[in-house]
């Protein structure tokens, strides 16, 4: 008999990692209309920037585009988790990054691209830019039985989603049954993963407790540039690689700054994943893969 | 009888000097904080445990943020007024504080540290 209790189990299959997350036993509520499928996460390739961290910054982008291409079984759609460019205090510049960005991802054979904004993209002009050439920082979609939400933590550069963002985040929630699959999207930790590194939500405990009701509910994000995966409650929090340079584990040194780079693994620590969706057992498996393909 | 303004004078100053021996007043030890990007200046602030002491930051070049989370302060910073954070840290230790409103291309790095000693 299948335990009730929450789900998390960590295994090594071929060269990924692969993690389960989701609640067991969910599946005997479910009626009809949820059909399996995955799509994939990138995050933080911050184009445009230049340094030590990754000398190589001019192609890893690309190679990340190249070895989705080349996944056997295309994905049904990709979300990228922010930080998609490197900040720059000139407005122009900033454009013109988010311009080769959106080219090099262009070459994506996926055409269904759902981009979210990072501090690095939106705080210094509140999502402007961002707006102009990728659309709305947060949004929901529906795709085969899955409600997506994907909310904003970075437009306001003190990391706040704010009063009128959790106030259409309730009312996007009330249409949604107590038992639906929910799939949160965002930048930062919308819990306090590392406050003291800025790696928090100002305001993300009343996200999670707006969340808390529903019994599906998975997040994805990005920001603290590796694999992480904490709960909260029942709500698994899953953090992603980046498509730049790694960081170090939480609050383990007293600085933030990036892993040296090392030219001998010089995609060292980056990655992006797939994410395997079975609505009907309310569980999603992910699977990591590195930048370049081996 | 109605005092004579002579004789106000001569008690007035020792009225002040006895209500000041009955009621000591401290002053408060202010450390001044500068914060221009992408560093807090000075970074590194020593603090004897169960001292008052008050930071006056001032943000010079962006409304940046000031937050010590593990002594839960913090506050918005005004760019050229000097803003008053009151600390009075109740145990020893290494505090990292930093600015939390996304400053840009150093904000990282923004950061410093509060010592406390016995």
């Amino acid at each position: 008999m299948i335990d009730r209790r929450n789900f998390l189990k960590l295994s090594a299959v071929g060269g990924g990692a692969v993690f389960m997350s989701g609640l067991f036993g969910a599946a005997q509520a479910v009626g009809t209309g949820y059909d399996d499928f995955y799509f994939v996460q990138l995050s933080d390739s911050h184009w445009g920037y230049k340094g030590p961290a990754n000398p190589d910054a001019q192609n890893t982008l690309r190679q990340a585009v190249a070895h989705v291409n080349a996944l056997e079984v295309p994905p049904d759609f990709i979300v990228f988790t922010g930080d998609l460019t490197h900040t720059t205090d000139d407005p122009a510049e900033r454009r013109r990054r988010m311009t080769e960005f959106k080219e090099i991802v262009s070459a994506l054979n996926v055409k269904t691209v759902h981009f979210l904004p990072g501090e690095h993209d939106a705080s210094l002009d509140n999502g402007a830019a961002f707006q102009e050439m990728f659309g709305a920082t947060h949004y929901s979609f529906d795709h085969k039985g899955v409600h997506f939400i994907a909310i904003d933590n970075v437009s306001d550069p003190g990391a706040r989603i704010g009063e009128a963002q959790l106030a259409w985040l309730k009312a996007d929630l009330a249409k949604q049954a107590k038992d639906a699959r929910i799939v949160v999207l965002t930048h930062r930790p919308l819990f306090d993963l590392a406050p003291k590194w800025d790696w928090a939500t100002r305001d993300g405990a009343q996200a999670i407790e707006l969340l808390m009701p529903y019994q599906n509910v998975t997040v994805f994000y990005g920001h603290i540039h590796q694999e992480n995966h904490y709960m909260s409650g029942h709500i698994p929090h899953h953090a992603a690689k980046s498509l730049i340079f790694p960081l170090p584990a939480p609050g383990s040194q007293q600085a933030r700054t990036p892993l040296p780079y090392d030219p001998q693994q010089p995609g060292k620590g980056l990655g992006f994943r797939e994410i395997e969706a079975e609505p009907k057992e309310a569980s999603y498996q992910l699977v990591e893969f590195p930048v370049v393909k081996g | 009888m109605q005092m004579s303004k002579r004789r106000f004078l001569m008690l007035a100053p020792l009225s002040v000097a006895a209500l000041a021996l009955a009621k000591p007043v401290k002053k408060e030890k202010v450390i001044k904080i500068e914060a221009r990007k992408f560093r807090f200046a000075p970074n590194m602030i020593e603090l004897k445990k169960g001292e008052a002491v008050v930071l006056e930051l001032t943000a010079v070049d962006f409304p940046h943020g000031f937050s010590v989370p593990e002594l839960k302060v913090r506050a918005d910073l005004v760019m050229g007024k000097p803003v008053q954070v009151r600390l009075q840290p109740q145990e020893e230790g290494q505090f990292t504080f930093l600015c939390d409103n996304f400053c840009g291309s150093g904000h990282e790095e923004m950061a410093g540290t509060i010592v406390v000693k016995a």
